[in-house]
């Protein structure tokens, strides 16, 4: 009984939900199937041919001109720039349909979590023009590749990807006393510094709020992080992505929660975030989130001081922090706290009836309405995690609505007593097992299954 | 329908047959007839909503060096602020809370802030919505709380997919968003609602998701009305696609539906027995490059706030005048423009009151000045108004929740926070 619960667990807990026959594969070791899934590889690419982040900018770059030349014309409806738009949005959608589709279909459904909550803890959020295009590049590039290796890895690539300097405006960030500045000066404009990325990478990705650093920390680090920017469009010598301008940096040493750092170019904020990240509060920071996400939205202190350990230890090695995770027994307690997000709710339904989603266009309205729009959390803390958040009255109708939708389209000839008993194994309680036996149809008992207390959690 | 769907009726006869007094039911101070008619809409701003853009204080003679090229212009110029006194003015972008400033039911608290300092968005958002003195002292919100000493028949609802920490708690509102349950005669809502029976979460959830698809109905009818007889506004651009794609700023959405959702949030507020009091978050205020003056970022997101206000003024009629609506946002920003033509995370904002229940006069609180020795660490706008005094006036004066509750179940160890008085009349 304990190894059946415990595959049930770990596929629809650490994991996105059981595809049939997926819990029955975990049983013999319920671990060892989750442990098998951390390779130094890091998360499969969602989309591996897709167009990397500099020919999106590239891209997005040359509708914007064509945008601003059709406007001066009067003619914003011209085929050349619908066309430039479709291509941009078909590409976004693409990305977001490839990641669902993944989550649906892949069998390292650990890996795949794993991935989604890095990528929501270094949140990019399409709500602003530039960065809509690059979300699903930035977690091909930033996130897959270092899920599994060393924590500061993934620091640096998302801070030194375009998605992120353009997201969190550092790109456009200037020392006040740097050259640029003072030739600006000379022809009467005043670029300067923008603190949102230092601040941020402090609050959000790294120490976290009550480490104890100040406002003038966030500033002293604004102004190492200087120079740190993207290619300009109308430059074609510079690179479409990450770049330092030397003469954008504010020049001098910089002191940041009471360390020194001596005049170094691109290597001072280098300097800045390998402190960062080696801090123990960063570790604690990341070990409560992590508890938060795959366990409880109040995780136990064992659990969280376990994580902090492992990432102390490992030297911010991840692999060893998945590891710990696994082998902590507080993540394995019997009964599921987790209400799932909107993207977890259709991906663990695609799961349980065995299909995946084909169409970007019904999937991004269906999170919408949700709550979840794709690609575009509320602001840089991402996503919320706890269940108060998703389960509002109007969330509740509207899954339930889809579900109808979905089992009618779904289930076929399938019994969903069957399907039921694939996707909660174990966990399937008494009471919804009665429900769905009771069903009038079968499009009824596939919709019972997906609303069931047990398959909203896990 | 449900428990939370009590009429005020059947709670009157259920106290009678428990024999307790009304008065112990419902712990406010006013009589039962005048609290019904009462409505309440606090609209929290997210993302730091620049005050100095929102109430531009065009008459302070420093405001336009700090600000430089994101300046409102003065009054009168093209696109200039639109006159309140002669320090402020609203932006461009707000003609309609304008209109109403000047019918005396819309006024502005300049420079007002949560107790919270730190300038993260996150910190203080939650201080803003919890009421708490500070950050993550507790997991519910103040309008709960609020709705909690307000007695059983007050139904609160907030607007948008997700509940807001601020109608979060002990009293199980209603959620609204556009988009609702297909129109179907089925079995699933009374096989889930017994399946659901003994959940603390799903169960409470799905009763009030549904007594609320009921009254959506009776309330998009009246939006629809109202819709159709307001003069139709600018056109929108928005496109058809279910993706957030370049193109099209996902959130803001257009501003026919900005004034739609406000005209239908109403119409859940003026139908009998319906909702006393809402809560609703418009997002995307953290303009901290390129924010604009008169067009640009923030004035496209502001005039989706006064499209909405406008959709909440009208669809309201005649409840208007026992309507009290308080727009706040989580901090200001930075009195001087940044590097970027925009502003970083700041202190002191405006907050908005407006209604018909509102008794006219000047600003609320008072004007620090943007003199740079009157800058909060040199930067931002001092606080002049800690934010729980103006809810807790409000409170009290518009909805009767009484002064003890205020001080302690409703904003935790406030009693030193004055309360505003005398803005409702």
């Amino acid at each position: 009984m304990t190894l059946d619960l415990d595959a049930s667990i770990a596929v629809t807990r650490f994991g996105l939900g059981a595809r049939p026959g997926e819990i029955g594969r975990a049983k013999t070791d319920p671990r060892g199937y989750l442990l098998s899934q951390i390779t130094p590889k890091g998360a499969a690419p969602a989309r591996p041919r897709a167009p990397d982040s500099s020919t999106r900018l590239a891209d997005l770059r040359a509708f914007q001109q064509l945008r601003k030349t059709a406007r001066m014309e009067g003619d914003l409806k011209s085929d050349p720039v619908r066309m430039a738009q479709m291509g941009l949005r078909e590409d976004a959608e693409g990305d977001f349909l490839a990641r669902a589709r993944l989550g649906a279909a892949t069998d390292a459904g650990f890996a795949e979590r794993w991935a989604n909550f890095w990528a929501n803890h270094f949140t990019v959020s399409a709500v602003k023009e530039v960065t809509a295009p690059l979300v699903g590049p930035f977690e091909e590039e930033a996130i897959r590749p270092h899920v599994f290796g060393r924590f500061e890895d993934m620091l640096v690539a998302s801070s030194q990807h375009p998605a992120m300097l353009l997201y969190l405006d550092q790109a456009q960030s200037v020392g006040p006393d740097s050259p640029a500045a003072q030739r600006a000066a000379k022809n009467g404009a005043h670029p300067g510094l923008n603190e949102n990325l230092a601040r941020e990478i402090m609050e959000l990705h790294t120490v976290g709020v009550d480490a104890g650093y100040s406002q003038a920390d966030v500033t002293e680090f604004a102004r190492a992080m200087t120079g740190w920017s993207v290619g300009r469009a109308d430059h074609p010598e510079e690179p479409q992505g990450f770049m330092f301008r030397p003469f954008a940096h504010e020049p001098g040493a910089r002191t940041i929660m009471g360390r020194r750092y001596g005049e170094d170019g691109e290597g001072q904020a280098r300097a800045v975030l390998n402190d960062l990240a080696a801090s123990p509060h960063t570790a604690r920071h990341l070990a409560i989130k992590i508890g938060r996400h795959f366990v409880s939205d109040e995780p136990p202190a064992r659990l969280t001081d376990g994580l902090t350990r492992a990432y102390l230890d490992g030297g911010g090695r991840l692999d060893r922090v998945a590891q710990a995770l696994i082998g902590a027994p507080e993540a394995w307690a019997p009964r599921p706290t987790k209400f799932k997000t909107p993207y977890e709710f259709l991906v663990s339904s695609w799961r349980a009836a065995d299909l995946l989603p084909d169409d970007a266009g019904p999937l991004s309205r269906t999170l919408a309405e949700l709550g979840q729009r794709p690609f575009s959390a509320p602001s840089p803390k991402g996503w919320p995690e706890e269940a108060q958040v998703w389960c509002a009255p109007d969330a509740v109708i509207k899954r339930m609505a889809w579900s109808e939708a979905f089992a009618a389209q779904a289930v076929g000839q399938r019994d969903p007593t069957m399907l039921a008993q694939n996707a909660l194994g174990a966990r399937l309680t008494p009471g919804a097992a009665t429900a769905i036996s009771r069903a009038e149809t079968r499009p009824e008992g596939l919709s019972i299954l997906l609303m069931s207390p047990e398959f909203q959690r896990r | 329908m449900t428990q939370a769907f009590f009429t005020r009726r059947q709670a009157l006869a259920a106290a009678a047959a428990l024999g307790v007094t009304v008065e112990l039911l419902a712990t406010n101070t006013f009589g039962d007839t005048l609290a019904a008619k009462r409505k309440f809409i606090a609209i929290v701003c997210r993302g730091g909503l620049d005050g100095l853009s929102l109430s531009p204080p065009v008459g302070d003679p420093d405001y336009a060096a700090l600000r430089g090229p994101i300046a409102i212009a003065p009054f009168g110029a093209p696109n200039g602020a639109l006159r309140l006194d002669d320090t402020f003015g609203l932006h461009p972008s707000l003609a309609k809370v304008h209109a109403l400033a000047l019918a005396g039911q819309a006024r502005i608290a300049p420079a007002i802030a949560t107790p919270d300092r730190e300038r993260s968005h996150f910190e203080a958002q939650d201080v803003l919505e919890s009421g708490a003195g500070h950050v993550y002292a507790t997991t519910s919100g103040w309008l709960n709380r609020a709705v909690e000493t307000m007695g059983p028949q007050v139904k609160a609802m907030s607007v948008g997919p997700t509940a807001p920490l601020i109608l979060r708690g002990k009293i199980e509102a209603a959620s609204w968003s556009p988009g609702g349950m297909a129109e179907r005669d089925h079995r699933l809502p009374g096989i889930l609602q017994d399946l659901y029976a003994r959940d603390p979460l799903l169960g409470p959830a799905l009763a009030e998701g549904l007594a609320t698809q009921a009254m959506a109905k009776t309330a998009m009818a009246d939006a629809a009305q109202t819709s159709a007889a307001m003069v139709s506004p600018p056109p929108a651009p928005p496109m058809q696609t279910g993706m957030s794609t370049p193109y099209q700023p996902p959130r803001p959405g257009g501003l026919d539906q900005a004034r739609k959702i406000g005209a239908t949030l109403a119409g859940f507020m003026v139908q009998p027995g319906g909702v006393q009091v809402a809560a609703v978050s418009i997002d995307n205020f953290d303009t901290h490059a390129n924010q604009g003056a008169g067009e640009g970022l923030l004035a496209t997101r502001l005039a989706y706030v006064d499209a909405f206000l406008d959709g909440l003024h009208v669809g309201l009629g005649p409840a208007w005048k026992d309507s009290v609506v308080v727009m706040a946002t989580e901090f200001g920003r930075t009195a001087r423009v940044n590097g970027t033509k925009g502003t970083d995370h700041g202190t002191a904002s405006t907050a908005v009151v407006l209604g018909g229940a509102l008794r006219p006069g000047g600003i609320i609180g008072d004007w620090p000045t943007l003199q740079q020795a009157r800058l909060f660490e040199n930067r931002d706008t001092s606080p002049t108004l800690d934010m729980r005094g103006l809810f807790k006036g409000l409170l009290r004066d518009h909805m009767g929740v009484s002064r003890a509750a205020l001080d302690t179940a409703v904003f935790p160890d406030s009693a030193n926070v004055a309360s505003v008085t005398g803005l409702v009349a």
